[in-house]
């Protein structure tokens, strides 16, 4: 089948995503889950997104493909762009995605078409009562203009790209008869089938055990390369960040506290929050090392400290940061911090 | 699946022996039976031949045998087709039963139809609309339909029935059609009378059917795969219709299934007051002057229908779902 050609520009921006204020409206209050989040996609990199649960990064994800439960959590301020990548030398127009209706045919024919998205639970994230095959292959008709046939081989295709053995026999099997690191390759095969242009990788491999991560994340890297897309990978694993990410989101409380390349995250964090993650994260090699765990508990989204969020948990806060919520910084060039010690 | 097929029918069968040996016991416990009230009418008659008339009954159906004897007897003449006569009526039970028969299950199926058709999209509007003003008008009126008694209904709609449009009241037919060969006219007629019944008996089970379907599809629209199907770019009505509704009709399929021996039984006290010729009222009246044969027939047709509704549902359910084919 045709594969398209999709020039791929590395370093050029994918999806910018511009003071996001995104919010859920409950009984006991506003929770502000994301708060005025800037950062960009680039084509071709993996963008890691950290942060414990509940700091928002899966919000932020839900945000771009408008899957939020609308009108009870909704995008109340900001802006997302998606800039698709130049496809036979035609330059696409860009889209503002938090302009859209999120039912509409456009934003459906971003979603799953150039923003694909995968999701943590791999035992419950296909339908059960639909063959793996026939759900892939809804996914491919229905962004592109293709027979049933053609699209069947595709899947087959793409099963066969993500490591699942004899795809013609499986392609036809129902989710309970595949164990949970195959039902998650069988959902980035349905991702892949469409060439996305952006993958959200909402804590892929979290719910699999060791061995099995490890051989899906290469699997993913090599995907990547072949397909040239970019990845959005949330996860809190560190160990999977290092892995995998080109640059790295450190989100807290709904709030980006550091942005940097993903070896400055790991040998110059700035921010002490980063710091403390590092610092709770064993290294095979370093005997004597304590793991430090961060003190403290996330606060309630209902009552939120003034000044920096982290401030309470912080070893080295200061009276300002009680009063005031730091700005963000660049220390040093393309690393970002929001935090009092760097102004 | 034909193994599963298999051992459903055979356990089938075991069900249907088992009940059939419990309900004959049953009826068979209140003191007396049908043929002492019938010497007693017998003799207030002053008929001579009362005596040789109940011997020969007793002999006819065993009653002078113990009660295992008796059950053997009626039973292996059920498997011939010959339920018995029923004491009461003094003619066979499968005349008794097939005349009231068609009109029963025309009444239950229409009913059954009704509460579905209707039951099914406010539910799913219901539950995707979850605490909007439609769904609040819903289950308000859905509450009530669940807790008015059906008798009630009844009584009701054929008030008005009779005020507003002038019809006739109560049983299927005027009139003027009762005895009428089947024409035109009298189908018309029929058809105006039974939108009470359908009615009726459709509403009490279109209330529960809304919030099962309410709380199921609520329940599957929380699923993963919901939101897989949605960030697939799937439209909502594909992502509700396709996807979720399918996987939220289990428990309903299975409901069906159980609503099967209803076709019989179902509605007894709201047929007793429109005084519909269906089968409810006629096992009632079985039930209360010790008809043993009458009683029993019913009841094991109860029973039958009982596992053969279950049945289907196994394999509707198989059939909805692949996870239960591979069990």
């Amino acid at each position: 089948m045709a594969v398209e050609q999709k020039e791929l520009a590395v370093g050029q921006e994918l999806v910018r995503i511009e003071d996001l204020h995104t919010q859920f409206f409950t009984e006991q209050g506003i929770v502000k889950a994301v708060d005025g989040v800037t950062f960009s996609i680039e084509q071709g990199k993996t963008l890691g997104v950290v942060g414990e649960s509940g700091c928002g990064k899966s919000i932020t994800a839900m945000s771009i493909m408008r899957l939020l439960p609308e009108p009870r959590g909704r995008i109340v301020k900001g802006k997302i762009t998606f800039f698709p990548p130049q496809q036979n030398n035609i330059n696409q127009t860009s889209v503002d995605i938090t302009a859209l209706d999120r039912h509409s045919s456009q934003m459906r024919g971003i979603r799953g078409r150039h923003i694909a998205m995968i999701f943590q639970e791999p035992m419950t994230s296909l339908n059960p009562v639909y063959t793996v095959g026939d759900q892939i292959i809804e996914a491919i008709q229905l962004h592109q203009q293709v027979d049933r046939d053609t699209a069947r081989a595709r899947a087959i295709e793409v099963l066969e790209q993500v490591d699942i053995p004899d795809p013609e026999r499986r392609i036809s099997e129902y989710p309970h008869q595949m164990s949970g690191g195959q039902r998650q390759r069988a959902m980035i095969a349905m991702a892949l089938s469409c060439y996305p242009s952006l993958l959200i990788a909402d804590e892929p491999t979290t719910a699999l055990d060791v061995t099995i991560q490890a051989k899906i994340l290469r699997n993913m890297r090599d995907l990547q390369q072949e397909y040239g897309m970019s990845i959005m990978l949330i996860t809190h694993d560190l160990g999977v960040i290092g892995r995998m990410a080109d640059e790295v989101l450190v989100m807290y409380v709904g709030k980006k506290v550091e942005q940097a390349e993903v070896r400055n995250i790991f040998h110059n964090p700035l921010h002490p929050y980063t710091q403390g993650l590092m610092k709770s994260i064993p290294l095979i090699g370093l005997k004597d090392k304590k793991l430090v765990p961060i003190t403290g508990s996330v606060p309630s989204p209902f009552n939120l400290p003034t000044g920096c969020y982290f401030a309470p948990r912080c070893p080295q806060a200061m009276d300002r940061c009680r009063r005031e919520a730091p700005p963000e910084t660049e220390p040093e060039p393309g690393h970002f911090v929001s935090c009092w010690l760097y102004k | 699946m034909t193994a599963f097929i298999g051992r459903r029918l055979v356990s089938m069968v075991f069900t249907m022996v088992l009940v059939s040996i419990v309900g004959f016991i049953i009826i068979n416990l209140p003191p007396g039976t049908y043929l002492d009230v019938y010497r007693a009418q017998l003799m207030v008659q002053g008929t001579s031949t009362a005596d040789q008339q109940i011997q020969a009954l007793e002999k006819r159906y065993a009653l002078d045998k113990p009660v295992y004897y008796q059950y053997v007897k009626w039973i292996s003449g059920f498997v011939r087709g010959d339920f018995g006569r029923s004491f009461q009526y003094n003619r066979e039970v499968k005349e008794l039963v097939w005349n009231r028969m068609g009109f029963t299950v025309v009444v239950s199926i229409a009913s059954l139809l009704f509460s579905w058709l209707i039951a099914l999209p406010i539910g799913i509007y219901s539950a995707t609309h979850k605490y909007s003003f439609g769904d609040n008008i819903f289950t308000f009126f859905s509450f009530i339909g669940l807790s008015v008694p059906s008798f009630l209904v009844a009584l009701v709609l054929m008030v008005v029935s009779s005020r507003v449009f002038g019809a006739s009241v109560g049983g299927l037919f005027s009139r003027a059609y009762q005895d009428a060969p089947w024409s035109w006219a009298k189908f018309v007629d029929f058809l105006q009378h039974l939108w009470i019944p359908v009615i009726v008996v459709g509403m009490s089970g279109t209330a529960g059917l809304v919030r099962m379907m309410r709380g199921n599809l609520l329940d599957i629209l929380n699923m993963q795969y919901v939101q897989t199907a949605r960030a697939k770019g799937l439209s909502e009505n594909i992502v509700i219709y396709k996807h979720a509704v399918r996987n939220a009709l289990h428990p309903l399929v299975m409901s069906l299934g159980m609503s099967l021996p209803g076709i019989i039984s179902g509605s007894t006290v709201v047929s007793i007051v429109l005084s519909l010729p269906t089968t409810g009222p006629l096992y009632f009246n079985a039930l209360r002057s010790q008809d043993m044969f009458l009683a029993g027939t019913f009841l094991v047709f109860m029973a039958v229908m009982l596992v053969v509704g279950n049945f289907l549902a196994d394999i509707a359910l198989a059939v909805v779902d692949p996870r239960i084919r591979y069990e």
